[in-house]
């Protein structure tokens, strides 16, 4: 009896500190105003708040007496696919410059994203024509 | 012998990491399932091998154990020095910067994992790499010096990816 009632208290825990990171990751998509700022929000969202959730999942899946490891391979997927996102984003605003530029790598030319070779074909067109 | 083996199992790890993802996802372990994640583990690798001409062949999967746990504790920290920041500082005072990691990694395995590593530590997003993979951009959240945000990048993680990735 009073290892459910524990269980129930760690799940009641594990959800409330997981909806506190998840409503704090919302407050700064909403309050700041550069999008490369913004795009810091969900990253922590997508880590440490989703796993505290789904760690409530499991301790309420295994005080109901059926462990469930479902949850892991969900934190193994997010955690695998969500900085690509991430980069995705980051890389649409260096490209549409809505973001304050990079400082120019010190060993290469350029970032591979501004490295457009949209001269290039224009280029062809014209001597063709 | 050794040629069999690579030509049976072109990725060993990949092998043993589907199994152990099939197993998982039946969400029971019965002797049938694994049996069928370890066959899934070889024809899926054998199939796909085309498309992965290169093998990384030194990866110590260890210390990649323990890399992992350390990233795991520094994302905790990181959430909850995040978290104060989005609270208390306001707009005005904040210090978003990029800086320029230099990699001294080669390999694109390790170089993801670099990034995705950075990704994941809340307060860094890393958004681009330089078109000869020479360095990578970071942008930063909140930073009074950004030279010690690099140079702890560099020592925490770099160091510690090139010991796993030879």
């Amino acid at each position: 009896m009073t290892g459910e009632i524990i269980g129930t208290y760690a799940t009641a825990i594990s959800l409330l500190i997981g909806s506190a990171f998840i409503i704090v990751g919302v407050i700064g998509l909403l309050k700041f105003n550069d999008p490369m700022t913004r795009l810091h929000a969900p990253t922590k969202v997508g880590t440490i708040g989703i796993g505290m959730l789904l760690l409530a999942a499991m301790i309420h899946a295994f005080t109901l007496g059926q462990t469930s490891v479902h949850e892991v391979l969900i934190m193994a997927f997010l955690f695998v696919t969500a900085p690509i996102s991430a980069h995705f984003i980051a890389k649409v605003n260096i490209h549409t410059r809505t973001c304050q530029t990079p400082p120019p790598p010190p060993r290469d030319d350029t970032w591979s994203t501004l490295s457009t070779p949209d001269q290039e074909p224009q280029a062809e067109a014209a001597t063709k024509s | 012998m050794s040629r069999a083996f690579y030509w049976l199992l072109p990725h060993p790890l990949l092998t043993l990491l589907l199994a152990v993802v099939w197993t998982l996802l039946q969400n029971e372990i019965s002797a049938g399932m694994v049996v069928f994640g370890i066959i899934l583990g070889i024809v899926i690798p054998w199939g796909t091998s085309i498309w992965w001409p290169d093998t990384p062949k030194g990866f110590r999967l260890g210390k990649m154990v323990t890399y992992s746990l350390m990233v795991l504790w520094d994302i905790l920290v990181a959430n909850i020095q995040v978290a104060w920041i989005v609270l208390s500082v306001p707009n005005a005072k904040l210090k978003p910067a990029w800086i320029v990691v230099p990699l001294e990694l080669r390999q694109p395995e390790a170089i993801t994992v670099l990034a995705g590593t950075i990704t994941l530590t809340p307060g860094t997003v890393s958004a681009d790499l330089s078109d000869q993979g020479h360095s990578l951009l970071v942008h930063v959240l909140h930073t009074d010096d950004p030279d010690a945000v690099r140079d702890d990048i560099m020592t925490r993680y770099q160091n510690r990816l090139k010991e796993i990735f030879i």
